[in-house]
């Protein structure tokens, strides 16, 4: 039996996601064993246009990048999406925030105008082309992605949670953070991430994006029981690929 | 001579981030030489604007996956520098510690899986595997031993949590920090293990030296990573607070990455621009390291860049470790952290893994950001890399189009560029 092709590639983003892969240590001498890297630019000096697996990283900043992601579509029997980047477009999508002209004139003054240092708004991978699978988070988990890979290779179909954050912190018996007056995500947050930032004490700000049909109601009776409105809860949203009001 | 080259390297490999080698020679005549970034600019100066100064640290992070934990600090003491707000010694301590954990991370990865592969004529370090099964394992350890290192303090391996304006939202247990000890002890062996791979294919470093301005982090007290004065190669002296008028940042056509320059046409940072300005102040197993390769201050070839990596990550865990005996003797206090903002603009730098990285922001009286400014070490690498270029490439031109491209490929690694950032993070006011 031949093994799976996979291909990695990245577009806009901090290649954290990448990291999480060589991050796997030990155990990416296991993927290694029953799938062939064939192109994986920071890791591997290897190309290749032939490949079954292409997983994406990074969010769609530019016409050429449009162009370039439905080319790799097109070659790719599966098309997953790595990361917040990838899934919802992530942190790069603040930049949809504001009047893009004078987002480059902020950066580069001047010299704004020349043509290689055009950007167009910030897109998620599926508002480009048809993604089959997501792998959420920011940076995604490794464990996670090592098993939607083992999961595909095995031809079953990877099981994402479907409830917010606050059930694994719950779990933890992890003390509320709103008790701590933090703007906490935690009720409206897809799980899978083991709620690892209230578990340091820290809010959830959302890089896993929404759950599926998110609570919307507890989540109001939560910020009402503390004395805010959903509006203060929204400016904490914004920063992973929520809706793109304008924020100043 | 006859020589004629055409090489046109689209998208380097086995470095973080997209760049470009272009060079063109007919009959002997160079026409052209360049070190291209394409990659595509992510504006986060413009995106922190309104942003509260307590999720500053968590968006700037993004920027680089691989020093995430830099840019969270940096922006955390530039904050903290705008506002006037104190951290306590043992928070500066824990911080350092986090910050070392990166180092140690970064520079195994770049030494272990972008850089030696080249030596051993490999690429990547999975042809390897088979060939130098121990050796590998090794490299693969030290890297554990540094993420969860990075994940014990950071809350997370990647774009930490922990870090904010005022201290630490949670710190490790003494009795973490006694385990943490016991595996950065282990982790000496092995970096000398891996010093000895590197070593025995030493002879495979190429030989090329340029004359360079090194700038970086300066402090009377440490060989410094985390704070000091801006020091030069020749001779000068900057605050931090100085730093737009070190970095002089420029836009140039063949890149979306900024450039910089201070008293000559370019300048270099990194392992090697910090060993070169505070060689003294490494731990003597450090020093023997760096003996070991003949190395000495005031080295100026480029390739040995990624020698100096390997010499401070001894360091780096040997001073760790005399850290964390440091907060044990003293015992640890749990500090609960409460910040209010104020109207102020401030200054910070901190040496990545690649070099000296500075961050300035301005805030309101909410403590909403207004205005960001930010320079990041491969932006300040890259008109270095060209000048390097434009002198190696005449040098060895004779030796066929195939070498010059593996010894151009090898020069971009060696600085360990992280491309990304360096198009990321691009300033507001520049002089031209």
């Amino acid at each position: 039996m031949t093994k799976p092709r996979i291909a990695i590639f990245d577009f806009a983003c901090c290649e954290g996601c990448q990291l999480q892969i060589v991050n796997l240590e030990e155990d990416i001498l296991s993927l290694l064993a029953v799938a062939d890297v064939v192109e994986w630019r920071e890791a591997i000096s290897d190309q290749s246009d032939e490949y079954d697996i292409a997983i994406i990283e990074g969010s769609i900043t530019r016409p050429e990048d449009e162009t370039r992601l439905k080319d790799i579509r097109e070659k790719a029997k599966v098309l997953i999406a790595m990361g917040a980047c990838a899934t919802m477009g992530g942190v790069n999508k603040l930049k949809n925030n504001f009047d893009l002209n004078e987002v480059k004139e902020c950066v580069y003054a001047d010299d704004a105008e020349m043509p290689h240092l055009n950007t167009a708004m910030t897109k998620a991978v599926d508002e480009v082309v048809t993604v089959d699978f997501k792998i959420h988070g920011c940076p995604m988990d490794k464990a996670e992605f090592a098993y939607i890979v083992r999961s595909l290779l095995l031809g079953k179909t990877p099981e994402i949670p479907e409830y917010p954050v606050c059930v694994e912190c719950k779990a933890k018996g992890n003390p509320c953070l709103w008790e701590d007056e933090q703007l906490c995500l935690g009720p409206v947050i897809r799980a899978g991430c083991g709620a690892r930032c209230p578990s340091s004490g820290f809010r959830c700000f959302g890089c896993r994006g929404y759950v599926d049909n998110p609570n919307v109601d507890a989540a109001k009776e939560v910020v009402d029981k503390y004395g805010l409105d959903i509006e203060d809860l929204k400016t904490k949203m914004v920063l992973f690929g929520s809706t793109q009001e304008p924020t100043v | 001579m006859s020589t004629t080259l055409n090489i046109n390297v689209k998208h380097v490999t086995r470095i973080e981030g997209h760049g470009n080698i272009v060079v063109n020679a007919k009959d002997g005549t160079i026409e052209k030489i360049q070190w291209q970034v394409p990659e595509a600019p992510r504006f986060f100066e413009a995106m922190v604007r309104g942003r509260s100064y307590e999720d500053i640290q968590i968006i700037v992070s993004r920027i680089c996956g691989i020093c995430s934990i830099s840019h969270s600090l940096v922006a955390t003491k530039a904050v903290e520098d705008a506002m006037g707000i104190e951290v306590s010694e043992q928070t500066d301590l824990i911080r350092l510690l986090l910050h070392y954990s990166e180092q140690l991370q970064s520079h195994v990865l770049h030494i272990g899986y972008l850089a030696v592969p080249d030596f051993f004529g490999a690429t990547s370090v999975v042809p390897l595997v088979p060939v130098a099964t121990d050796a590998v394992k090794t490299i693969i350890r030290a890297h554990r031993v540094a993420n969860a290192w990075s994940d014990l303090i950071g809350g997370r391996t990647t774009h930490p949590v922990t870090i904010k304006p005022g201290g630490f939202s949670a710190i490790p247990t003494a009795q973490q920090f006694k385990e943490l000890k016991d595996n950065l002890t282990e982790v000496m062996t092995d970096l000398g293990t891996i010093a000895e791979v590197v070593f025995s294919v030493a002879d495979k470093v190429p030989q090329f030296e340029r004359d360079t301005e090194y700038v970086s982090l300066q402090n009377p007290d440490r060989y410094s990573f985390y704070n000091g004065d801006i020091v030069s190669s020749d001779g000068h002296t900057a605050a931090v607070s100085d730093w737009q008028n070190v970095a002089n940042e420029y836009v140039v056509e063949q890149s979306t990455a900024k450039w910089a320059k201070w008293h000559r046409d370019s300048y270099a940072v990194g392992a090697l621009a910090r060993f070169n300005n505070n060689a003294d102040q490494l731990t003597d197993d450090a020093k023997a390291i760096a003996a070991k390769f003949g190395m000495e201050k005031g080295c100026c070839n480029p390739y040995m860049n990624t020698i100096a990596q390997l010499v401070e990550s001894v360091h780096i865990v040997q001073t760790s470790i005399q850290i964390i005996d440091q907060l044990l003797t003293k015992g640890l206090t749990v500090e609960k952290v409460k910040t209010k903002p104020k109207a102020g603009k401030g200054n910070a730098a901190i040496e990545a893994p690649r070099g000296i990285l500075f961050h300035q922001y301005e805030f309101d009286a909410k403590g909403n950001c207004v205005a960001a400014d930010l320079c990041i070490p491969t932006n300040q690498n890259h008109a270095n890399i060209q000048k390097d270029f434009e002198k190696l490439v005449p040098e060895i031109m004779d030796e066929g189009e195939d070498a010059v491209r593996q010894k151009l490929e090898m020069l971009v690694r060696a600085y360990d560029p992280c491309v990304s950032c360096s198009t990321h993070m691009l300033d507001v006011k520049f002089v031209r």
